[in-house]
């Protein structure tokens, strides 16, 4: 039997990762020694470098803000995204803005380089609601936490862009663990089938809360997951922001111009706990983690940069001024929590039914009961009890 | 079992003019027709709705007729079919989603209950997702196992979902025009063993009087069914409450009551959410008696939670306790058993039995 071209051959191949992640820069912050990519992917042009490097530094800044603030009880978790700036600012930068971003939980970051306000991206980390800004607004959708469920979305949105013939790149982000659930495969294989204009990005931490990449897969590598789809699979250096944005730049004119989708594996690690909750210390060695300090995609970039004589001190201090004028928005947000029980009931449907109505009017009921001094401390009351009117039982 | 593949198409016996003989399926097929044709952000996919026109025959030449964007199979992955649709609807698009039987609607659980449900109040009301999940469902067809299951409590106990289930060919047509309109997202029970009951309908009239009965006349749309039960038969000695399926047999049951001196209120409830207490209450107060039919098994149902509604708010006019007939507590039989399990006319005639009348007889 003759095995059909498309089994083997140079359409298979095209569609394998190169056989190592990209790089542009190495740890040092010195341009990369040549490798053998399956494309050529140039170095991005300085503009859009600096401007990573900017954004870099405005990441880590959130990051250690944030931190603080759960520290400080202002907000209740979060999931931070230290180590992985470069991923998280490339995902931002290499979009249009009629473009599409679908975050996950650790992904705040690559929201505020997207252009959200600060405050309004951690506002569901604060707690006053499940989302904090207007996801139309800027084209970012709400933060996933079922894992890998905003991939299908991201799908459904390039789906529907595409029947009307919009020039409408999606971005969908998802971690190392996510690539094991079901919705992962479903998102990647009609994406794939529909050929739609999705750039699919893991960022592999390596792990998932406390179980590493080892117990989610028996792959070469995440990236060689696209080949079972049929679209092109790309591994990169998750600390490098140049690579990032060249396999992502790349990865986006291809699904703009009608090529389908991609998926592209970042290599990186998490250098915190899962959350503030976590305990790392569990789990993973402290050696483990001091290897891939090094490493670290701020430190490269910066250095990468002076070493061109690209950033000057001055450079270096604007860049810091502004990532601490975020860190003061951060500071000085959720002031007060204007919170109101009765949005419970408002945006449940469009129209609150008539039982949620009712509902409505108990809590309402209920707190005009409290706000009366002679009522403090008192138990709210049973609900209104629906008494005939008149008339006797038959 | 998609042993219904030799069924004819549904809108084969439908044709524009006076009186046509339309079946439930084809009724659907007709709603889903007006909808592509009205709006072009409808859109109609799922498992085998192109080319084949669905299992049951409920998409039946749309893919023909509005080609092959608008009406499309998709990769065989229930999670990815709901959640592709709600990214679409994200975008614009007012998605119909067919899962093939009920209890494979199962895999996109997930997307249903925590996306679909949750994205506007998620998003305190900035993102709408006005689509239409439909799911045929409910037993009586002979299905082997996985084809028969009634899971409208999993929908109906979950916030933000609207839950319809017609029980007849006219409202088969209004309620899925009506879903389709929706704001929010919608999961349509169709009722498999209702599929190929047939009413004589004038297609012409079925359209106008949907036009009319929706006719926009405040600045807001309005729906002809949504969150409104309605009386299916009058009757003053006892009301019969029912949904889907267990509608015709709550209307065989009047009937045989009828020849025996008693008078049995149908109650159609058709809108589990939202619920319209306010019919359903008048009507058990009207009567003082009810009795609540429904296939799925009783406990923790739909059928619980009309009791209780009606318990809450009627006790004052109720001169019995308010009975359930349902199925057991048991998953969905096999098909030589199902006829045990299922509610039907003898069941409840026993339980109208049981109302307490010795004072009035
Ligand atoms: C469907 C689902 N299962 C379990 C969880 C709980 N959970 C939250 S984050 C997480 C680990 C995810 O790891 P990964 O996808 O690698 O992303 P990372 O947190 O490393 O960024 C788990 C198990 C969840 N949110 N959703
Ligand atoms: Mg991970």
């Amino acid at each position: 039997m003759d095995v059909p071209t498309r089994f083997s051959g140079p359409a298979v191949q095209s569609l394998l990762p190169s056989s190592e992640p990209v790089q542009l820069i190495d740890h040092d912050g010195n341009r990369a020694a040549p490798q053998v990519t399956k494309e050529a992917y140039p170095i991005p042009d300085v503009d859009l470098l600096l401007r990573g490097y900017r954004q870099l530094v405005t990441g880590r800044r959130v990051n250690q803000q944030a931190s603080a603030l759960v520290r400080q009880g202002r907000l209740a978790v979060y999931p931070s995204s230290f180590g992985q700036e470069a991923c998280q600012v490339a995902a931002a930068l290499c979009l249009a803005p009629g473009d599409w971003l679908f975050p996950t939980y650790r992904d705040t970051v690559a929201a505020i380089a997207r252009g959200l306000d600060p405050v309004q991206a951690l506002g569901a980390l604060h707690g006053n609601w499940h989302c904090g800004y207007n996801p139309l607004e800027h084209r970012v959708s709400i933060a996933a936490t079922p894992l890998a469920t905003q991939l299908l979305h991201a799908v459904g949105v390039a789906h529907a862009a595409k029947m009307r013939g919009e020039d409408t790149v999606v971005l969908a982000m998802c971690g190392d663990g996510a690539s094991s659930e079901g919705d992962f495969s479903e998102a990647l294989n009609f994406a794939a089938v529909f050929q739609l204009p999705v750039v699919f990005l893991i960022q592999n931490n390596q792990y998932a809360i406390s179980v590493p990449l080892s117990r989610q897969t028996a792959a070469p590598s995440l990236a060689h997951k696209g080949v079972g789809f049929g679209m092109p699979g790309e591994g990169v250096d998750g600390n490098d922001l140049a690579a990032l944005l060249a396999v992502l730049g790349a990865a986006v004119r291809h699904a703009r111009d009608g090529g389908g989708p991609t998926l592209v594996e970042a290599h990186t690690y998490r250098m915190e706990a899962h959350t503030n909750a976590d305990d790392a210390d569990r789990y993973r060695s402290r050696e483990e983690v001091a290897q891939w300090l090094p490493k670290d995609p701020l430190r490269r970039m910066e250095a990468y940069l002076r070493t061109r004589g690209t950033l000057t001190d001055d450079d270096a201090e604007l860049a810091a001024a502004a990532a601490e004028e975020v860190a003061a928005q951060l500071r000085n947000g959720w002031q007060q929590d204007d919170v109101d029980p009765l949005d419970l009931f408002r945006f449940v449907y469009s129209n609150p039914t008539p039982q949620l109505r009712e509902q409505a009017a108990q809590l309402q009921e209920e707190l005009a009961r409290a706000d009366k001094p002679d009522a403090v401390g008192s138990t709210p009351s049973a609900p209104q009890k629906l008494q005939p009117e008149g008339g006797s039982a038959r | 079992m998609t042993a219904v593949s030799d069924q004819r198409p549904a809108l084969a016996d439908a044709a524009e003019g006076d009186a046509t003989v339309l079946t439930f399926a084809g009724a659907l097929n007709l709603a889903l027709a007006d909808a592509l044709e009205a709006d072009p952000t409808v859109l109609m996919f799922g498992e085998d709705v192109g080319t084949l026109g669905g299992v049951f025959r409920v998409t039946d030449g749309l893919a023909k007729r509005f080609g092959p964007d608008r009406c499309f199979d998709t990769p065989l992955a229930e999670s990815g079919i709901v959640g592709v649709a709600i990214g679409m609807a994200m975008n614009g698009m007012r998605p119909v989603v067919e899962m093939q039987f009920d209890a494979f609607a199962y895999p996109a659980l997930q997307q249903i209950l925590s996306h679909a449900a949750k994205f506007s109040n998620r998003t305190r009301g900035r993102v709408h997702l006005p689509l239409v999940i439909r799911i045929p469902y409910a037993g009586g067809v002979g299905g082997v196992e996985h084809h028969s299951d009634s899971s409208e409590a999993y929908y109906a106990h979950t916030p933000g979902l609207t839950v319809l289930t017609p029980a007849t060919v006219q409202d088969a047509y209004r309620m899925l025009r009506d879903a389709i309109r929706w704001p929010d997202p919608v999961v349509f029970l169709e009722p498999k063993k209702l599929y190929f009951a047939k009413e004589t309908v004038d297609l012409g009239a079925l359209r106008e009087d949907y036009a009319r009965d929706t006719a926009d006349r405040t600045g807001s749309p309005r729906y002809a069914a949504i969150g409104k039960a309605v009386v299916a038969r009058p009757g003053t000695d006892a009301t019969l409450i029912a949904y889907g399926a267990s509608v015709p047999v709550a209307l065989a049951a009047a009937e045989a009551a009828a020849v025996e001196g008693r008078s049995l209120q149908v109650l159609d409830v058709r809108s589990l959410v939202p619920f319209d207490d306010e019919t359903v209450m008048a009507a058990v107060r009207r009567t003082g008696r009810a009795v609540v039919i429904a296939e799925a098994p009783g406990f923790a149902s739909v059928a619980s939670e009309i009791v209780a509604r009606i318990q809450e708010r009627c006790f004052h006019w109720l001169a019995a306790p308010v009975l359930r007939v349902t199925g057991f507590d048991i998953p969905y039989p096999a098909p030589k058993l199902e006829h045990y399990h299922l509610p039907d006319v003898d069941r409840v005639l026993d339980a109208v039995d049981e109302l307490q009348w010795e004072e009035d007889e």
